[in-house]
């Protein structure tokens, strides 16, 4: 595992996004910090609304500015020490493709519809080369061909309508790919598919990433998913990290509360019983955010302090392991938590 | 494309029993006349012999089904009837009409896309700012406003006090045309161009959020660029949908507006044929204007399958 | 809640001015204004007498074509010497009349023909829809001529053409949501239930439809009044010497250049009552609909 301190491709600190919207301000990202080594594939995982799309989006400068602002700073070492989110228009596109991409959840929304797809992955290809039209033809042939579309000469001139969706997926990540990105965000790229073609798009990307010496941002809710692709996840809770740690240390050793839930809610194969375990409640309305430890209201071993003093991400076991929890010390032990109470399945 | 034609035949198929539905619809207006038409026509020169010839050219004195099938095949033939007001056919009449509310409906569609496209296009980049609630003010007012009454206006401006314009007619020419119908034009423009904005803005509004917008920002490509050859272009299908519906619409203000301007066209010739009672010319003025609207509707089907492929597959 | 300070303090700060205004709170002011105006036409159309002594009909040949503000005439007098003001008040009786008659009717026939052949579906409701199509292959407003043409001009006869006419959108809109209501689960829970088809329909699918028809209705409010008054212009609906606005316009025509008040006014009239109607309209949309 890459010591994420020497020389990150992403430095992401302390990054707040807020968005205005008619029912209050909604803090989507309230003070994320990671960062993204060379090579490295960096999970997010979180259910929905705990603001990992959010931060892909700001990092990628994707959040419309009127609602939405944020503050912090976001580095991407091939782009230098400026603060992405300080940038000009101008300096976002040339940013975009070239140094970072991303790949979207559903690939149907993703595509333009009146487009043909050969067209749109030229257009990616054209961005940032000054190519013939001819030279343009030739690279897009190639992506296809590299991101496994079959007869790519053909199906170009197809719309996206007439692919199915894996296909249509590998058609966004030939265009993520065009311009040889050092980072690319892959924000749930399996979920709208099918199980079957979920491990062959999953494939390719870690094929991608082998072969163009990328890092990657994924985001998933599937901890299926992460477990296999990741080498470091970072669990978010209510628009903050909650635990960040390789994954191999996560799925063994989690020391959150809201980790140790999820990871206890995915359905054992091996049991018996008919019942599954759910967290219960539900994640805080992000407008008027509760003051303390923003978990704990659904948290089994939240005290009178958890509720009141504000959390922090705190060094937890050995290595580069940190969770918001102030019992962290103690959630590994068994007698720490109250009597389960299952919910049915 | 085959999936594409397919698309457009079924469309012209469907469009027979609409023409026949039509046919039907004209031919029972004459019957809706309270009491004798003879009698409306003839007025004070009412005699039974005068009465008896007008009943054996408009076929009243047969039994309906007969009326009908003479309707119909003399309408086969291309023969709408004898104006009892003028000397001549109804059919000649309204083809010395066409070519002027013909121009002016071209003229006020083109008018009206160029009004309405810029100015929904920008109110809804620029959403929530000046322009898009002043746009919005001014589309509420517009709606109101009854196209004669704003003809009026301009006419009493343009024509009137800054003799600009013409106040009347037709002109000679193609320049000539364009000089003339500037005005009336603009008028129905005008109205069409409320709704017309109102739908690009919305159509706009909903194309800026969807995902292959981030796509194509996230390629690195311009912002005018993924402006133009993605928001706009795939907003702009909506308006050829609104475009086709509401030209129903757009042909009633050339009526109103024809009226305004004394436009020899196919409106004055209907508003006129009314106070005259000359009921043939009525129904064969309505027959075309109606035709008109489904030969359009048609156009707007072949438009709107050429800009969108997925039109084929709903 | 937390005091939130540094960079992103100030963020919430300033967001939070902005997301204050709710869409629900601008429809109702939306919906407030436009009732106001719409009110104030009804009322000072109703309350004529009291609002001006001066008769609408009242021909004075020694003040003809006088200018606006003149003494007793606040908005001048035509080339018959009457006062322009109350014509205006009384004749927007008629086209009050218009807007609330001939939409209130064509409304519910409509609402009914699509709510019925919406649920039964069947041929029933592909017989409908057919006759509805072909209807809406005319030119309305050309179809509203030529029926006024044979029934002969007068107010009523246009009000026989609107509703002979214009139940078709109504019956396409209520069919419509009829259709989208019917596959919701609450339609299928209540049927399950063993409610009779009229309960049902009542109960469940109508509140669901009538809001999208009230909203319609606001905006066909204002094409009645504009279709009104174009007939009235035309010669084919009101006739002179009725003050309705229309003909108020065309009796203008003659008079642009020397008296432009003849025919401005009262078209200024039924921009405010189509204002009126609209923002109602656009209020209630916020309201009542504010997912759409």
């Amino acid at each position: 595992m890459t010591d994420p301190v020497a020389a990150p491709v992403l430095e992401v600190r302390d990054l707040h996004t807020y968005i205005a919207t008619g029912a209050g301000v909604v803090r989507a990202v309230d003070g994320v910090s990671f960062t993204v080594g060379e090579r490295e594939i960096v999970g997010l995982v979180g259910e929905s609304g705990c603001g990992k799309s959010v931060t892909c989006r700001t990092i990628a400068g994707l959040m419309a500015s009127p609602p939405a602002r944020s503050t912090g700073s976001v580095r991407l070492a091939s782009y230098g020490d400026r603060n992405l989110l300080d940038l000009s228009a101008a300096d976002l596109q040339r940013l975009r493709g070239a140094h970072l991409s991303m790949v979207f959840q559903d690939p149907m929304s993703a595509l333009n519809p009146m487009m043909r797809v050969g067209a749109q992955i030229e257009e990616a290809v054209g961005a940032h080369e000054k190519l013939s039209g001819r030279a343009r033809r030739t690279r897009a042939i190639e992506l296809m061909e590299r991101v496994g579309i079959p007869v790519p000469e053909r199906r170009m001139r197809d719309y996206p309508h007439q692919f199915s969706g894996g296909m249509r997926q590998r058609v966004l990540i030939a265009m993520a790919i065009a311009g040889r990105p050092k980072l690319l965000l892959a924000d749930e790229p399996t979920t709208a598919l099918d199980v079957l073609i979920q491990d062959q798009i999953l494939s390719l990307l870690l094929e991608l990433q082998r072969d163009f010496g990328m890092s990657m941002i994924l985001v998933s809710h599937d901890l299926g998913v992460i477990g296999e692709m990741c080498d470091r996840v970072a669990v978010m809770y209510a628009g903050e990290i909650v635990e960040l740690a390789d994954t191999a240390t996560l799925l063994e050793e989690p020391r959150h509360p809201y980790t140790i839930s999820l990871l206890r809610s995915l359905p054992d194969v091996n049991s018996q019983s008919r019942y599954l375990r759910s967290i219960g409640g539900a994640p805080p309305a992000l407008v008027d955010v509760p003051p303390g430890c923003r978990f704990a209201p659904r948290c089994p071993l939240a005290l009178d302090q958890c509720r009141e003093w504000e959390t922090e991400l705190l060094q937890a076991g050995a290595g580069a392991h940190t969770a918001r929890c102030w019992r962290h010390e103690e959630t590994r032990r068994e007698d720490a938590w109250p009597e389960q109470s299952y919910e049915s399945a | 494309m085959s999936g594409r034609f397919g698309f457009l035949g079924r469309r012209v198929l469907q469009l027979i029993p609409v023409t026949l539905g039509i046919t039907i619809l004209v031919f029972f207006l004459l019957h809706l006349v309270p009491g004798d038409p003879a009698r409306q026509i003839l007025g004070q020169h009412y005699t039974p012999e005068a009465a008896a010839e007008i009943h054996h050219k408009l076929g009243l004195d047969q039994p309906l089904w007969e009326q009908y099938k003479l309707f119909m095949d003399r309408l086969i033939h291309g023969d709408l009837g004898d104006s009892v007001y003028y000397n001549q056919s109804a059919r000649s009449l309204i083809a010395e009409r066409m070519p002027a509310t013909m121009f002016l409906i071209v003229y006020a569609g083109v008018l009206a896309a160029l009004i309405s496209i810029p100015i929904g296009i920008i109110a809804a980049l620029r959403r929530g700012g000046v322009f898009d609630q002043a746009t919005r003010i001014g589309t509420l007012i517009t709606f109101a406003m009854p196209p004669f009454w704003f003809g009026i206006i301009l006419l009493l401006f343009f024509a009137l006090k800054l003799q600009l314009f013409p106040v009347s007619g037709y002109g000679n020419g193609f320049t000539d045309h364009l000089w003339h119908l500037f005005l009336p034009a603009l008028t129905i423009a005008l109205a069409f161009s409320t709704i017309l904005t109102r739908t690009l803005r919305a159509s706009m509004l909903s194309t800026l959020r969807m995902d292959f917008v981030d796509t194509a920002r996230i390629k690195g490509v311009s912002r005018t660029t993924v402006l133009m050859r993605h928001v706009v272009r795939n907003a702009i299908v909506a308006i050829v949908v609104v475009f086709g519906i509401n030209l129903a619409f757009l042909i009633g203000s050339t009526v109103l507006v024809e009226n305004v301007f004394s436009i020899p066209g196919l409106g004055e010739l209907l508003v006129g044929s009314v106070s005259s009672r000359d009921y043939p010319v009525v129904q064969g003025t309505t027959l075309v204007l109606a035709f008109l609207v489904v030969l359009v509707n048609l156009l707007t089907d072949v438009v709107h399958a050429a800009l969108d492929p997925r039109v084929t597959y709903e | 809640m937390s005091v939130v300070l540094g960079p992103s303090g100030t963020l919430l700060e300033s967001l939070e001015s902005r997301s204050r205004t709710s869409r629900l709170g601008r429809g109702r002011i939306t919906l407030a204004v436009g009732i106001l105006i719409l009110g104030t036409m009804i009322v000072a159309s109703l309350a004529a007498p009291l609002i001006t002594s001066a008769k609408p009909d009242a021909i004075d040949p020694l003040h003809p074509l006088l200018h606006p503000l003149s003494p007793g005439h606040p908005l001048g007098t035509d080339s018959f010497g009457r006062d322009i003001f109350s014509r205006i008040l009384y004749g927007g009786r008629i086209d009050l009349l218009i807007a609330f008659g001939a939409t209130s009717v064509t409304a519910v026939v409509g609402t009914v023909i699509g709510l019925s052949s919406g649920y039964a579906g069947g041929w029933v409701d592909t017989v409908i829809m057919r006759i509805v199509d072909l209807f809406f292959a005319f030119p309305f407003f050309v179809l509203v001529i030529a029926i006024v043409a044979m029934l002969g001009p007068s107010v009523f006869n246009m009000f026989v053409a609107i509703w002979l006419t214009s139940w078709i959108s109504y019956a396409r809109i209520s069919r419509g949501h009829t259709l989208g209501a019917k596959r919701q689960e609450y339609t299928l829970a209540a049927r399950a239930l063993g409610y009779t088809n009229r309960r049902v329909v009542l109960r469940h699918i109508l509140p669901n439809v009538i809001s999208y028809v009230i909203i319609f209705a606001m905006v066909d409010a204002v094409g009645n009044i504009v279709l009104g008054s174009s007939l009235g212009f035309l010669g084919l609906g009101a006739q002179p010497p009725s003050s309705e606005w229309g003909v108020m316009i065309s009796d203008g025509q003659n008079y642009l250049l020397t008296a432009w008040w003849l025919s401005t006014f009262p078209g200024i009239a039924i921009i405010l009552v189509g204002v009126g109607f609209s923002l109602i309209g656009d209020g209630l949309a916020d309201i009542l609909r504010p997912g759409d």
